[in-house]
């Protein structure tokens, strides 16, 4: 049977190791630029006193939500965490998931609306997606260390493939799902391709695109926890420390702060998508 | 051929495989045959008809007859199977992307059965829509839609949004839409059918209005056939994605081509389409005011068997003498019938319709007279010939 056996894992291995080496100065020039924006933006907020920034997070909560009960959460569960002495790994999360919601929407918005607008690009992505969806997270990091080696930019990687798919398909959902009728209308008037996708299909679609990046910053948060493993910083880092030594209250401290962090994002992200569907 | 719009034996087939539907077609196999034999739908068949300048043609037929598919293939928002549609002599099927674009853009104004209107998009900037696609400038963009709002559109409503209005408003708004780009084709694709009926009928008077001023050509689909004799100049009538007759008003109900036509008819009420000119008997024989004195008229009603006669003078009317006035006139010595003439008659014009002829005749016992702008007498209607021809036209049409 040894002999038998299709050497899928095999080749798998052996394109990992051509890109390894064949292009390391792709793999590079994207560390490069990743650990530069990490570092400028955790720098840039740990500049501050974290009473200053947990003001103005809860300040941004307030503006986008409208809301004075989430600023208010904001307000309370930064506070907490900061109590915690979990100020710095949390903003290093925050930072990790950032910086990979905004590649996974850089790279997801276009092939979302490549894919909506294009049959054949429909039935190329969406099958990978399928693959990149069903496919435990864990697996992610397993090429990351070989392309960027141990630590945030790995973490971000596979954080972005992972975070991506939602973003694919609800930008593609979001453009299929504006009705025949309007999409008629606009042709009748003599549309170009581009004039129909900024003036009706985008508009009309972003309700369902800001569905799709909540989804994604979910994601992202989710990963970046398990992308500790791999030498991501953060509050995923301190609860890998916890498992390690044994220490049941530091891991749920962490615990509780990742909770915090997803709730406010996620509470943030759906207002955000409510107000523009009631525009 | 001075046609604005010609269409030739335009066909189209829904399917990926055209060819053997159209050849299974052209050996008469039906829609359905074709369906099952080669899971092909067949949209339109055969289609060719014209449409001149200024004129309202209503495409008629009920759901699945292919009108609205014809419609959207004027504009090739339904790309065609093969065929020719000549715009002023131009093959709109030949026409490549770019052309086909700038074509819709200055030609073609559609309003949609649904109203079609872009919700993120309020009032004013929906109607810009159009000029904004065409990259005219803001400034004048703005002028223009809001002339054409304020033709058709709901005032004071500029910027709200679509949800926010009714029905019959936005339907405005879509009209409004079109005409912004002063197009000199309008495609109504079932345009009033989801408006209320009283809002539908203001909506088809304003329509009818406006035309008078602007002389677009209009093709309208509709379902409804009173709004097809309401507004059409002429009306083509589709099923199975064939034409099935084509004609005015008239024609295609005084003379359907077939059983279908007959049942589609049927329906009608009879005396909303008749008119004064199809009711109208011929002014059998009219005193002369220059020449004839009352024993004159006297003779003429006599051998007419009648009681009053109208009065012409230069080929304009000018009045009416009853028997009773002309007898007293001849009594008195009086040969003069400018004396005895009452001007004071009920004058009509030739496209009244019947409906409207009912209460002017039962308050008034002495006939109506059909006159034409320049007052010429065209015809008489009395009690009598009226409901005679209504219960012609009943049976004409009627389950014959």
């Amino acid at each position: 049977m040894e002999q038998l056996k299709i050497p899928i894992g095999k080749s798998l291995e052996y394109v990992i190791e051509l890109i390894t080496e064949h292009f390391s100065f792709a793999t590079k020039a994207f560390s490069e630029v990743t650990e530069t924006g990490i570092s400028f933006l955790v720098d840039s907020m740990m500049f501050f006193p974290p009473w200053a920034l947990i003001l103005f997070f809860s300040a941004i909560a307030w503006f986008l939500s409208k809301r004075k009960g989430l600023a208010l959460f904001t307000l309370i569960g930064l506070g907490l965490i900061w109590n915690m002495g979990l100020w710095a790994p949390t903003i290093s999360t925050i930072a990790l998931v950032l910086i990979s919601t905004l590649i996974a929407m850089l790279i997801g918005l276009p092939l979302g609306i490549l894919s909506a607008l294009n049959t054949t690009s429909f039935k190329i992505i969406m099958p990978i997606l399928d693959v990149m969806q069903t496919m435990p997270a864990f697996v992610y990091l397993i090429p990351a260390i070989p392309f960027f080696g141990l630590g945030p930019v790995g973490a971000i990687f596979s954080t972005v493939i992972f975070s991506m798919p939602p973003a694919i398909r609800l930008t593609c959902l979001g453009i299929k799902q504006v009705p025949v009728e309007l999409v008629e209308a606009a042709d009748s008037f003599g549309s170009t391709r581009s004039q129909k996708l900024f003036k009706l299909q985008l508009p009309m679609a972003t309700p369902t695109i800001m569905a799709g990046i909540n989804q994604t910053i979910m994601l992202a948060l989710s990963m970046v926890v398990i992308a500790a493993m791999i030498g991501a910083k953060g509050l995923g880092g301190e609860v890998w420390k916890a498992i390690q030594r044994l220490e049941p209250d530091k891991g749920f401290e962490a615990g509780i702060a990742i909770v915090i962090v997803a709730i406010i994002l996620d509470r943030i992200m759906q207002r955000v998508g409510a107000q523009q569907k009631a525009a | 051929m001075d046609h604005k719009i010609v269409v030739n034996s335009l066909y189209k087939i829904f399917g990926s495989n055209p060819e053997k539907a159209l050849r299974l077609l052209k050996e008469g196999a039906t829609k359905d045959e074709i369906l099952e034999k080669t899971g092909q739908g067949v949209g339109i068949a055969d289609v060719s008809f014209h449409v001149d300048e200024g004129e309202i043609l209503v495409i008629m037929g009920l759901s699945g007859s292919g009108k609205s598919t014809l419609v959207r293939c004027l504009n090739r928002l339904i790309e065609p199977t093969c065929g020719q549609i000549l715009l002023e002599g131009t093959d709109i099927t030949k026409l490549s992307k770019e052309e086909l674009r700038v074509t819709r853009q200055t030609r073609f104004g559609m309003v949609f059965q649904h109203f079609a209107l872009f919700p993120r998009r309020n009032i004013i900037k929906n109607v810009e829509y159009g000029l904004e696609v065409r990259k005219v400038p803001a400034q004048e963009r703005a002028q223009r839609a809001q002339a054409a709002t304020e033709q058709v559109g709901p005032k004071g409503w500029e910027n709200s949004y679509p949800a926010q209005l009714s029905g019959g408003m936005q339907q405005r708004v879509g009209l409004a839409r079109a005409l912004a780009l002063d197009p000199d084709i309008m495609l109504m694709d079932e345009a009033f059918s989801a408006l209320d009926p009283l809002i539908r009928r203001d909506m088809q008077d304003e329509l009818l209005k406006l035309q008078e001023k602007m002389h677009k050509t209009i093709i309208f689909i509709s379902h409804d056939l009173d709004e097809a004799l309401k507004l059409g100049d002429r009306i083509i009538l589709m099923k199975d994605g064939y034409i099935v007759q084509e004609g005015t008003a008239e024609e295609i109900l005084t003379n359907p081509a077939n059983e279908y036509v007959k049942r589609f008819v049927e329906d009608v009420d009879i005396s909303k389409v008749m008119t004064a000119s199809t009711i109208m008997k011929n002014p059998l024989e009219v005193a002369s005011y220059a020449h004839d004195g009352p024993k004159t008229a006297l003779w003429k009603m006599k051998q007419a068997g009648i009681s009053s006669l109208f009065v012409q003078h230069k080929g304009k009317l000018k009045g009416i003498v009853s028997a009773d006035d002309a007898v007293t006139a001849l009594k008195n010595g009086d040969k003069d019938l400018a004396n005895i003439v009452q001007t004071d008659i009920k004058k009509i014009p030739p496209e009244t319709p019947a409906n409207d002829l009912f209460p002017l005749l039962v308050n008034n016992s002495s006939p109506l007279a059909v006159v034409d702008e320049e007052e010429h007498l065209l015809g008489v209607i009395i009690k009598g010939t009226l409901l005679a021809a209504l219960s012609e036209g009943v049976t004409n049409n009627g389950t014959a």
